[in-house]
């Protein structure tokens, strides 16, 4: 047992701090730092620094142009970027769909969709959800039927996270209704220009439009859209989501949020009558922490235990559980922090250009809604309650 | 020991029920919420025809002399409905106020005009640096030759944008002071906005404001004692208020786990998610009996009334959390989407925790009493 750097490792981590420096994108880290939104064109910007670098590919496989980072240059990577208070990266195309097109896909469909994700030149979004497939996934009934060369797509998905901004989408369609629900399951690409495709935009009660309905009237998708296999949709989508519920854990996220909360409640301190800042608010704060070192090392294990490449196994449901809810715990302190200040609903505070008069603390108002939306979190990616589900079955053999 | 209701209280608790139901669905309540005023001035209208702006107010000031047990009891219903209207702030928070602070003549001028819905009231107490402990208040009211000097912030200040007097805290010479003011007065700004609950609040600026002597109402312990019993009052009023949403809550959330199907079987047939359920209820049901002890201590000495409502609001904090959470989760992705009434419950409860001291406030509230 040995959690050290080696020399490599810290010149490593100095090259990560020299890009983080001087050739990330200085837009993006302006609006991070003032705690404003983000639009499309800054995630774009933020992704494409990155690919410049040769370091969009964090997961990918090096034949395809992945960085070829071991377990701990990833982690580094993003330990490094979170503190330098850059955003996450968008994952249905870079970390979503790539994996499954490079391991399941052709070699034609590895040519036609990789570079261009590597490049974030195209904006992928997940059709996977449907009004009544969320748990249960696998009684999706969005149906693809092939005629000739052509898939012909009716049905609706939804929770499609910024499918507004979209290209792409990548799909589970049923292709079969006669044997087990997972079997009739495909893997299908469909570009969102198609004539058919209608977005319904779904707001949340924090405001926003994140995510939407997306509606399939007799889409027509050419049969080469389709990734491996008919009916092998289900095992390529497996695969696909333990990839998504490790990057859920979001440690290096959850860590530079409580370093910021922690700087707050040092500025409140420091102001003569701050009752939110108590000794029994203090008591919170560390029961956090603490879950956030064991939630650290945690990670570090299943990292470990993984060898590069290779897809990890029911333990990113641990992940996905911890992290979430450390997530949602991060936000409930900043919450109870700001105390009434976080009642004001004034969204355009947290945009670009905006001239009204600031509610201070300039946070205080943001915490709210970041509550709000955040309870997405311990649903989304596979409940909570299915990933019990899948430790009491896969892990401990009930 | 009885804790059944009187024919007079079940009469009253039909008549909201029935009120809230026909006249004050979710859709209309949506629809208000989209109007520049955010509410509906002729609900407002109905709440003083029905009695129920008057219900708090004592008789002799144009009230029906309720008790908090009354008040209780139309709160819990009022929050199912997750009214608008500025009913917190004038009837309960405001109302409460004057009449502990003000001397006869005041109250005869303003309580029977509350009572009435003629007038409106705002209390503008909370500050940057100051929410729970008010006699840290940085707004300043220094003598002039007739009256005061007010100069401050207020931050969230409930119902501000539509109250026609504020009840202020200030510095004096002698401690704190309430005072009325009339918000058109010169030297005072207003900058309104929507709560995150769609309610309505302001940030309002004092600067070089000048009031009558007469504006002060009380100040020193006098005041301090009067705006801490009224404070008290408000919490059991919010409890009361979210009990009654986490009554919905938890109805809204059977009956989803009746209907919703996933795996072949109504997911309320998974008893991992019944004994979620099941610890909602649980947790109403302790939320509910720490109400009652509060509202039952309220006419108790201060330290036993601080306590008693300390307690359901430490309480509140973890099973409003705990409720609103569970109902969300149980709901999907549905539960907090815009479209449906679920996330806006969760959100009333959410923004009720911070007002009038958080759970954490409280807790160490106790704790101070008990060294």
């Amino acid at each position: 047992m040995n959690i050290s750097f080696t020399p490599e490792e810290l010149l490593f981590r100095d090259q990560v701090r020299d890009f983080l420096n001087k050739r990330a994108p200085a837009a993006v880290k302006h609006k991070q730092t003032a705690g404003l939104r983000l639009d499309k064109h800054d995630m774009v910007a933020w992704q494409q620094s990155l690919f410049e670098e040769g370091w969009a590919g964090i997961n990918w496989p090096v034949e395809h142009g992945g960085s070829g980072w071991n377990a701990t240059q990833k982690y580094i990577f993003f330990d490094e970027a979170s503190k330098a208070n850059m955003p996450r990266i968008v994952p249905f195309g870079l970390n979503m769909v790539a994996p499954v097109i490079y391991k399941f896909g052709n070699e034609e469909q590895q040519k036609r969709f990789l570079p261009d994700i590597l490049s974030s030149k195209v904006w992928w979004c997940q059709g996977y959800s449907e009004p009544n497939a969320g748990s249960d996934l696998a009684s999706l009934s969005t149906k693809a039927e092939l005629q000739g060369d052509h898939y012909f797509v009716n049905g609706t998905k939804t929770w499609t996270t910024l499918a507004q901004y979209a290209d792409w989408i990548f799909c589970l369609v049923r292709t079969d209704n006669s044997g087990r629900k997972q079997q009739g399951i495909s893997f299908l690409l469909i570009n969102m220009n198609s004539p058919g495709i209608s977005l319904q935009p779904i707001i949340t009660i924090d405001g926003q439009h994140e995510v939407n309905e997306v509606h399939f009237d007799n889409v027509q998708v050419p049969a080469n859209n389709l990734i491996g296999e008919e009916g092998k949709g289900w095992t390529y989508a497996k695969v696909l989501l333990t990839h998504e519920r490790t990057g859920i854990a979001r440690v290096a996220e959850s860590k530079q949020r409580f370093c910021l909360l922690q700087a707050r409640i040092k500025e409140l301190q420091d102001t003569p009558d701050q009752p939110h800042v108590n000794s029994v608010f203090m008591a919170r704060v560390m029961a956090v922490e603490i879950d956030l070192v064991s939630l650290e090392y945690t990670e570090l294990r299943v990292l470990s235990s993984i060898a590069t490449g290779n897809a990890p196994g029911p333990e990113s449901s641990i992940l996905k559980i911890l992290g979430t809810e450390l997530q949602q715990a991060i936000d409930e302190l900043f919450l109870d922090l700001s105390g009434l200040h976080a009642l004001p609903f004034v969204p355009d505070q947290y945009s670009l250009g905006y001239a009204g008069d600031n509610l201070e603390p300039h946070y205080a108002a943001n915490t709210a809604p970041h509550y709000y939306n955040n309870r997405k979190v311990s649903i989304y990616g596979g409940s909570n309650e299915i990933q019990k589900n899948i430790i009491a079955k896969q892990i401990l053999g009930f | 020991m009885d804790f059944s209701l009187s024919d007079d209280q079940t009469m009253m608790q039909d008549i909201v029920k029935r009120f809230i139901s026909q006249e004050y669905g979710f859709e209309t309540r949506q629809s208000l919420l989209t109007t520049k005023q955010g509410y509906s001035e002729d609900m407002w209208q109905t709440f003083a025809e029905m009695g129920w702006l008057a219900l708090p107010i004592d008789d002799q000031y144009g009230g029906l002399g309720g008790t908090i047990i009354d008040t209780m009891l139309l709160q819990i219903e009022l929050g199912k409905g997750l009214v608008l209207e500025p009913f917190f702030a004038t009837a309960i928070h405001s109302a409460s106020l004057l009449s502990k602070v003000a001397n006869d003549d005041v109250k005869q001028q303003w309580l029977p005009k509350i009572a009435a819905g003629e007038t409106k009231f705002a209390v503008a107490y909370a500050e940057q640096n100051s929410s729970f402990q008010v006699t840290q208040c940085a707004t300043s009211a220094s003598v002039t030759g007739t009256g005061y000097l007010l100069q401050g912030k207020k931050c969230v200040v409930l119902g501000a944008p539509s109250a026609d007097q504020l009840l202020v805290t200030a510095n004096t010479d002698t401690g704190l002071g309430v005072f009325v003011v009339d918000p058109s007065l010169a030297g005072i700004s207003f900058n309104n906005y929507a709560t995150n609950d769609g309610h309505r609040a302001a940030e309002i600026t004092f600067d070089q404001v000048e009031v009558l002597t007469s504006a002060r109402l009380d100040s020193g312990t006098n005041a301090q004692s009067a705006f801490d019993a009224s404070r008290d009052e408000a919490i059991v009023a919010l409890a009361a208020e979210a009990l009654g949403i986490m009554q919905k809550l938890l109805a809204a959330t059977g009956e989803h786990l009746h209907t919703r199907q996933q795996f072949g079987r109504k997911i309320g047939e998974f008893q991992v998610l019944q004994h979620r359920v099941a610890d909602m209820f649980m947790a109403l049901e302790s939320t509910q009996s720490l109400l009652y002890y509060a509202a039952l201590k309220i006419a108790s000495n201060a330290d036993d009334r601080n306590r008693a409502t300390s307690m359901v609001k430490v309480k509140l904090a973890q099973t409003s959390r705990l409720v609103g959470q569970t109902a969300v989760q149980l709901h999907g992705g549905m539960g907090i989407t815009d479209e449906l009434d679920v996330g806006h419950y969760f959100k009333r409860l959410t923004c009720i925790n911070a007002l009038m001291g958080s759970g954490d406030q409280h807790m160490q509230r106790l704790l101070n009493h008990a060294a």
